[in-house]
């Protein structure tokens, strides 16, 4: 029987907390983008004219295969982050792509249509230099892979080692390239740099070593950038020193020394300290390459060159230019050319590439984005049209990783931002009123309304009332206007200019901040990106922290945002100061931060315009506040003696709390060490400032109060040891309060090791953890409760808390690694909390925090059956239904992001990583909101019918007293 | 005075017994708010399982009294350190950390508290103090007038040394016992002696109430015409 009650209360606390979207539900108020990241190769299909395929490798170790017209992921493969999953090389024809992965450990084929493996082979150890495809006979049956130290031969069909080979001297000589005519030899070149180069001849059927010869080169230092091979087999090499090119054919027995011509001959010059870069093109790997070839001699200037008989001859010149391409569509290949054009626009060309002769009519005018970097990779996608002639359409990656698919004469296709593919870090900003909610709220908001009298205060009043009057008329001819088309037409366009906040502040505006250093404004009903800025001169080191200081609530104010950039290595700073709807940079004066900026502390404290102030410490403990006015500093001076704030120094493990004084420079109060033989500190974290508690204390089962220990300083400090022996390894908890130091709580779990997730919300903290005795991931959580009695039921304050509070905990096995994890936030903290696990898999589970209650009974009570209380269970539960991202998983989640929402029920949730998940959670359910299918006609009939009814009864009623009455 | 038991045998500077040793404890508390810290007290560490810290500490004098009270009429902060230790006798000869660990309290708070205080040690896995903590009791700063002689001479200190506990793991042992329990005894008496009223009174009541609706429609409706 008592097992029954424990299946009983389990299924209906099960009941309770289940929650899954529904089929019709699907795509609803949730929305996900895909991104691929920084293109490292990309290839256009050409093997068939109608082919929309675009395939592409990524920095991000993602294999994809893009349709050119929409610029939709056709299929995505996404591998191992790290070195692991790198892709060195992609190769294609036909219609399958060779892939080199993990610096040489795979080589794997996909059928590029539906983006199947069809095979993969593992390779033998050692360094990926290069790749290739090898052809005999105008067919191309094999893939050569070079080594550090061996050369491999494969077979295109079936993935089999035709052979394998060891390369001569590899010790000494530095193989990097690999070269094919089509004529039974596979060329290895390689260099000893400042001394020679090497060449290795191998014969195709078994790799037997036909010749082998080195050449003088004393200036060469390395193959890859400065050499290239065209016409038949002629090796082409540069050298900004001598400013000289230097041939060799790579066959012929006697030349056994480069020949030099000066580039002086040519009437060109290198610019100097410009590593001047070869490009030739090999349209088909049976046969040898082009005889022309590009040469950059500066960032903005090409040239289109010619090698025959033994000699250079330039076929055009393009100066300026930035980027040159070659494409081959049939038997033609053709050269495109980006040149500036003006300020804003540049323009590409197409020039026949074997006589340097532009195509009529083929310019593309491509427009730089004014927020935007500068184009630095081009594509072309080359095709021949009905009459023969030559069409084209070009893909242009910028700095800021945007990718623009463009056709002539300058129509963008379509664009992808691949910044996106790697979040830093987020806010949600409430959006603004429309005009007129503004205009109402501006009536009463300023000052305006001391100077003027009675009667032009109504009058003001009755204008904004038919203002709204007139606005909410336009609406509903909107509405009936749009109600008579059919649904399809109605287009779901976003702008700018009619973001307003709807009615329950479910649509806001999501400020992303991207490793790149590109800054993006999203809609978050529909993921469309509103507004894009990119901030140059951002160090690839960079950290980010977005705060928001004045939000959407002070009209006639903007709202504003401030990024701080911050230097890893140096720990120097910079401020960016934005609106966050119209991304548009503020004019205000951002103060100079000439010293590493420790810490950032957004205060309470606002300025005569709303801003909230921020203070930043820097290395010598003085504080910058920003904005700085004579307002903020009287503030500050009065209330300094209340604002503390802590440091950490992980390398030192020190953690140190200080206190501002009133001239803004701080004195050190409390300092806590912990020894770093011992254990390091991995994270500290405080807790949201935008976070609410509705209920100060749980009612038990004999209708007493716990009261939760509700300290808004409480610092969550976790370390790990020093020592990763599975027997001896820990991780550590630390609570320790932020204005006086005092540890709260010292918890040490044993056996167990990082990496840590962790949330620390209300009294509550959860943190994951790898259990290395067991080998699996734990879920622990502890709770503070001040007891049955509050020390103070008015205000909490750190200085004033004697009685340290009790601590509850209780750990869980959690049967899946997880990759992060946040808790549900909601407007006024009455809806019970959920927490959001990013798995692995992709998936977001939502997980009921009644699960993770250290209250949980060992044995079921009366007064735990009360409370409510789920009977303790070491394992917690995954179910399917709490995914709530259903199947549109996020590849690679990194982070988490919660908002409130206007509806208290409602949480909105960003999840961030390869990918971008949006979508709202109801870990209560929707309990403040009418169902979609609620009956309103029914209800409505029924009160009115009851309503009639009474009246007529009542009618009826009287009739008959005064019937009675006479009788 | 309740210490957690640390097998202490020496630490940083003045060994005083065989099984013990003993660190200072400072203390800082000036109207100008700069820290000059002037010994309090001795911390004494012993060996064995309770009792394992004592302070011994000096009354403050006529000169101390007033400047701790006109602190506290600033709102000052009251500050005591000590040295960073390891309680941990192997460890000694290694680790002469340098350096305090520093905390503070209301000096407004220890005066009105008339200097009650709770002084805690908080010490690593490995025994090694890492952070110290002060509290009065009361707490709170009311303004409320203090007779200095009797009340401001000598500290009434509780003092512990708080190492850090183990947190629980999941509990699969028990869990498995308990249900194992529950098998046994649902195995014990497979056919529970139930009535047959108990097993079906659902069943019977859903008939009753079957019957009922059914005969309540048959009998047509009357006894609301009397009243009307």
């Amino acid at each position: 029987m008592a097992w029954l009650v424990v299946r009983l209360a389990i299924s209906m606390s099960l009941l309770y907390a289940a929650s899954a979207v529904f089929e019709d539900q699907v795509g609803k108020f949730d929305w996900r983008q895909q991104f691929i990241g920084k293109v490292r190769f990309a290839l256009f299909d050409t093997h068939s004219q109608a082919s929309k395929k675009l395939l592409v490798a990524t920095e991000q170790n993602v294999f994809a295969s893009l349709n050119s017209r929409t610029g939709d992921l056709f299929w995505r493969h996404v591998d191992k982050t790290g070195p692991e999953g790198h892709i060195d090389a992609l190769l294609m024809y036909g219609q399958d792509a060779v892939v080199v992965v993990g610096n040489g450990r795979l080589l794997r084929s996909w059928e590029t249509t539906v983006g199947g493996l069809k095979w993969e082979t593992v390779l033998d150890t050692g360094s990926f230099q290069a790749a290739a495809l090898v052809g005999v006979q105008d067919l191309v049956k094999y893939a050569a892979v070079l080594k550090k130290s061996a050369i491999s031969l494969h077979d295109l069909s079936s993935g089999s080692e035709i052979w394998v080979e060891n390369l001569p001297d590899s010790d000494s000589v530095q193989y990097q390239t690999i070269y094919s005519g089509g004529n039974g030899l596979v060329f290895v070149l390689g260099v000893v740099p400042n001394s020679h180069i090497v060449i290795v001849e191998y014969k195709i059927e078994d790799g037997e070593i036909m010749n082998k010869k080195s050449v003088e080169a004393a200036w060469m230092s390395s193959l890859e950038s400065s050499c290239a091979v065209v016409s038949s087999g002629i090796l082409l090499c540069v050298d900004q020193i001598t400013q000289s090119l230097y041939t060799l054919p790579l066959q012929s027995a006697e030349q056994t020394e480069m020949r030099q011509i000066h580039l002086q001959t040519l009437d060109l010059e290198v610019v100097s300290g410009f590593r001047p870069v070869l490009t030739s093109t090999q349209p088909n790997p049976a046969q040898p390459p082009l005889s022309e070839f590009f040469l950059q001699l500066s960032p903005d200037h090409h040239i289109l060159l010619q090698f025959k008989d033994g000699l250079i001859a330039p076929l055009r010149d393009f100066n300026p230019s930035y980027l040159a391409a070659f494409a081959t569509s049939g038997e033609r290949t053709v050269a495109a050319v980006m040149s500036p054009k003006n300020d804003t626009a540049c323009s590409i060309n197409l020039f026949s590439a074997d006589t340097g002769r532009r195509h009529l009519d083929t310019t593309i005018i491509y427009h730089m984005d004014p927020n935007g970097g500068k184009p630095n990779r081009l594509y072309v996608h080359a095709f021949l049209k009905k009459d023969d002639s030559v069409g084209y359409r070009v893909m242009v990656q910028t700095e800021d990783l945007t990718l623009t698919f463009l056709q002539q004469p300058g129509r963008v296709v379509w664009m992808r931002e691949e910044a996106l593919a790697d979040v830093v870090t987020m806010e949600m900003v409430d959006l603004p009123f429309t005009g007129t909610q503004a205009e109402l709220e501006g009536e009463f908001g300023k000052k305006a309304a001391i100077q003027d009298g009675l009667l032009p205060m109504v009058l003001k009043r009755l204008s904004s009332q038919f203002i709204l009057l007139q606005a909410w008329l336009a609406h509903l001819w909107k509405l009936f206007y749009d109600a008579r088309k059919p649904r399809s037409s109605v287009k779901n366009e976003v702008t700018i200019d009619i973001l307003s906040r709807d009615e329950f502040n479910l649509q806001k505006m999501m400020l992303m901040v991207t490793a790149s250093g590109k800054l993006f404004g999203i809609d978050s009903k529909s993921g469309t990106i509103l507004w894009k800025q990119y901030l140059e001169n951002i160090q690839p080191n960079s950290v980010f922290k977005l705060i928001v200081q004045r939000t959407t609530a002070h009209f006639p104010h903007p709202p504003q945002c401030t990024l701080l950039i911050k230097n890893k290595d140096t720990g120097l700073g910079s401020l960016y100061v934005f609106n966050p709807i119209f991304g548009k940079k503020s004019q205000i004066s951002v103060p100079a931060l000439p010293r590493p900026v420790l810490q950032t502390l957004l205060l309470p404290v606002i300025d005569q315009d709303y801003a909230k102030v921020l203070l930043l410490i820097d290395d010598q403990y003085k504080v910058t506040a920003f904005p700085s006015t004579k307002n903020v500093l009287q503030q500050l001076q009065d209330t300094a003696s209340s604002i503390f704030f802590y440091l950490v120094d992980s390398s030192q493990g020190k953690l140190s709390g200080f206190r501002l004084r009133k001239d803004l420079s701080t004195e050190l109060i409390w300092e806590v060490v912990i020894p770093t033989e011992v254990q390091k500190i991995v994270a500290v974290k405080g807790k949201r400032a935008n976070e609410h508690v509705h209920s100060q204390g749980r009612v038990m089962g004999d209708r007493s109060v716990l009261y939760k220990y509700l300290n808004p300083n409480l610092l969550a400090v976790i370390t790990e040891s020093t020592d990763a022996h599975p027997e001896r390894s820990f991780v550590g908890i630390i609570l320790i309060d932020g204005v006086t130091g005092r540890i709260v709580h010292e918890a040490v779990q044993r056996k167990a090791r990082g990496p840590v997730h962790f949330v620390h919300s209300e009294n509550w903290v959860v943190y994951v953890y790898w259990n290395s005795k067991f080998r699996r991931n734990e879920f622990s959580v502890l709770e503070l409760f001040e007891g049955a009695e509050l020390y103070n039921t008015t205000v909490f304050s750190s200085l004033d808390r004697p009685h340290p509070p009790q601590v509850l905990q209780q750990s869980y096995i959690f049967p899946a690694p997880i990759n992060t994890l946040e808790a549900t936030l909601t407007e006024k903290g009455i809806t019970s909390r959920h927490l959001l696990v990013g798995l692995p898999s992709g998936n977001i589970l939502s997980l009921p925090k009644l699960f993770l209650d250290p209250r949980r009974p060992e044995v079921v009570s009366e007064q735990s059956r009360e409370e409510n209380l789920i009977p303790y269970a070491p394992e917690m539960p995954i179910r399917e239904e709490w995914f709530i991202n259903y199947n549109q998983t996020v590849s690679r989640i990194r982070g988490i992001y919660t908002a409130p929402s206007g509806l208290e029920s409602t949480c909105l949730v960003v999840a961030y990583g390869l990918d971008i998940y949006q979508s709202r959670v109801f870990p209560s359910k929707q309990f403040d909101v009418l169902k979609d299918d609620y009956d309103y006609i029914l209800i409505s009939s029924v009160l009115f019918g009851l309503f009639f009814a009474t009246m007529i009864s009542k009618r009826l009623a009287e009739v008959k007293l005064l019937n009675r009455a006479w009788r | 005075m309740n210490g957690n038991g640390f097998v202490c045998q020496s630490g940083e500077a003045v060994d005083t017994d065989f099984s013990g040793f003993s660190v200072p404890l400072e203390h800082s508390f000036e109207v100008d708010d700069v820290p000059r810290f002037s010994l309090r007290g001795v911390l004494q560490f012993r060996g064995g399982r309770e009792h394992g810290v004592y302070l011994a500490q000096n009354q403050l004098s006529e000169k101390d009294r007033n400047t701790l009270k006109d602190v506290a009429a600033v709102d000052g902060l009251y500050r005591i350190r000590v040295p960073r230790v390891s309680l941990q006798a192997d460890r000694q000869t290694e680790r002469q950390a340098e350096g305090y660990l520093t905390t503070f309290v209301r000096a407004c708070s220890l005066v009105e508290s008339h200097l009650s205080d709770v002084i805690t040690l908080h010490t690593d896995v490995s025994g090694c103090v890492v952070g110290v903590s002060i509290v009065t009791i009361p707490g709170s700063c009311r303004g409320i007038e203090v007779e200095d002689e009797v009340d401001l001479e000598v500290f009434n200190t509780t003092i512990s040394v708080v190492a850090p506990v183990t947190a629980p793991v999941p509990e699969t042992a028990p869990y498995i016992e308990r249900m194992e329990q529950e098998m046994e005894k649902k195995g014990k008496n497979p056919q529970e002696q139930k009535s047959f009223f108990a097993k079906y009174w659902y069943l019977i009541l859903g008939g009753a109430v079957f019957l009922m609706a059914t005969s309540s429609a048959q009998t047509p409706p009357g006894g609301a015409r009397e009243q009307s």
